[in-house]
């Protein structure tokens, strides 16, 4: 593909898609419309010039091309699917209902009668216009089985008939979260090892932003998502170990992100109706505020963890908490909360606890919570950095 | 509109004591009405247990009669409530009604064919 044509397929192949899916009723039809459409730009854009409107352009011609097809088919479904897109042409393309074309497909993506990981794979495929081949290696799975996947929740949102809308207000709340939980899980799936991703959960993060400028909690995502990214340059060093937050160089961090990111935290917890997701960047820009590792107000870090806690409880939530308690009140009374926790099979829990013993002076101990973190750490990058504290000591 | 078949999973063994039965059939008669009313309605009913199933297997152009369910299993089909709905949305909105009249899991499963939206 071209520069110019692979630049509009990736900001609006999922606005082209969430069109025709209305105007067609089905997926499949909609995205061979639009690869039609996109096939015919490659051709025609590098002798034309990209059109004005290269997304109106787009969307009209893939329209064409629907029609075309259905009148060659002669079924009562595609003659009605055919009056619909001829009535349908005489709107402009990109007007009001486009915003909505797009919600309605993230919900439809994002349904809870689909599987959690077919969510992904189908948000990702879409609305971010990834290739299969993409998607299945930033999952790792092979991409046999990821064309299954999405052949599988396509033919169920078709079979089942999934409906195609927004949510009622009453169940918004609950269909938002399965939303935000899927851009949050593409965004940690990424800083695991995928840049490709985590870009793509902050587009997808930006977009829900713009369709959704009232839920607070959007606009938290987005800036715990932002605020987290700020420092990725920062979280490696030459060796690809990983370098935790305290010993980062902070001049590595992406101001831009952090002055973007931390307007919205502020944006939003004016709103004051406080969720997981903007506290949890509430914490993130009070680290991204403090200009070395020992100004970090870690007192009102701890506050905002009390908060998440009664918000939105968890044994994770805890042992995050727990760090925030071992900088203001000592690693032992840290400890004593970290010991409680039924953790044994996260390695965060080990490296945590672990790295108290070693404040603690209880080296043997340590150790044993080094090797523990060590055993169960499938990232290289992580493994790397234990391996060097461990040897340490 | 398009079918939607309900299913009951109902664990195989003892049934409940009669007082809760009473209590879950109340709640059924309940949620029968709403759909009726609602014109969600097709057919529903409890099946008798698998010890009371026949099966019937083609076997060289002729059928064999085998005493019993067709799997055996801890669950068992225990009934089904046959319902009319413009979408998954609407039929998983029923489904839930079900769970919580009968107590059980219920599996919601599309038919092929359309509905017509006026009678049945």
């Amino acid at each position: 593909m071209a520069p110019d044509v692979e630049a509009v397929f990736r900001a609006e192949y999922g606005r082209a898609v969430s069109v025709l899916v209305r105007f067609l009723g089905d997926i499949d039809l909609a995205e061979e419309a639009v690869q039609d459409a996109f096939a015919t730009a490659v051709q025609r854009w590098p002798a034309t010039g990209v059109p004005p409107s290269p997304a109106g352009w787009i969307i009209t011609t893939a329209r064409n091309r629907a029609i075309d097809r259905l009148r060659r088919e002669s079924s009562r479904e595609a003659r009605h699917a055919e009056a619909a897109l001829l009535h349908a042409a005489d709107t402009p393309a990109e007007e009001g209902p486009v915003r909505d074309d797009r919600l309605r497909l993230i919900f439809t993506c994002c349904h809870p009668a689909l599987a959690l990981q077919a969510q992904v794979a189908l948000t990702l495929r879409l609305l971010g216009g990834l290739g299969t081949d993409r998607i299945a290696r930033a999952f790792l799975v092979p991409e046999p089985t990821m064309a299954q996947r999405l052949v599988r929740a396509k033919a169920k949102i078709r079979d089942a008939r999934i409906p195609y809308r927004v949510p009622r207000d009453a169940d918004l709340p609950d269909r938002l979260n399965g939303v935000l939980a899927v851009a949050y899980l593409i965004f940690n799936e990424g800083y695991e090892g995928s840049p490709e991703l985590c870009a793509e959960a902050v587009r997808l993060g930006r977009l829900l932003a713009e369709l959704m400028p009232d839920e607070p909690e959007v606009t938290g995502l987005l800036a715990l998502m932002l605020l987290i990214e700020s420092r990725r340059t920062a979280r490696q060093d030459e060796g690809g170990a990983l370098v935790p937050l305290p010993e980062q160089d902070r001049d590595c961090w992406d101001r831009d992100l952090i002055t973007e990111g931390q307007a919205l935290v502020r944006r939003c917890l004016r709103r004051n109706q406080p969720g997981p997701y903007q506290i949890q960047a509430a914490i993130q820009a009070v680290h991204s505020d403090a200009t070395t590792a020992d100004a970090t107000d870690w007192s009102q870090i701890l506050q905002l963890y009390d908060q998440l806690m009664a918000l939105a409880p968890s044994p994770v939530v805890a042992l995050n908490r727990a760090v925030a308690v071992a900088e203001v009140s000592g690693p032992a009374a840290a400890l004593t909360l970290v010991d409680a926790l039924d953790l044994a099979r996260y390695r965060v829990f080990h490296a945590v606890r672990a790295d108290l013993l070693r404040r603690l002076d209880r080296t043997a101990e340590a150790l044993a919570a080094y090797d523990a973190a060590i055993a169960l750490s499938e990232n290289p990058a992580e493994r790397a950095y234990l391996e060097r504290v461990r040897r340490a000591l | 509109m398009k079918y939607y078949l309900l299913s009951v999973m109902q664990p195989v063994g003892e049934p409940p004591a009669p007082e809760i039965l009473a209590e879950i059939g109340k709640r059924l008669d309940v949620f029968h009405q709403e759909l009726r009313e609602a014109g969600a309605w097709v057919f529903a009913g409890g099946l008798h247990g698998p010890e009371s199933s026949t099966v019937l297997r083609p076997h060289d152009g002729d059928v064999l009669v085998t005493d019993g369910p067709y799997a055996e299993g801890k669950e068992m089909l225990g009934g089904i409530c046959l319902i009319k709905a413009s979408d998954l949305d609407v039929a998983l909105e029923w489904g839930r009604k079900a769970a919580l009249a009968t107590t059980l899991p219920i599996e919601v499963r599309p038919f092929m064919h359309e509905a017509e939206a006026d009678g049945s």
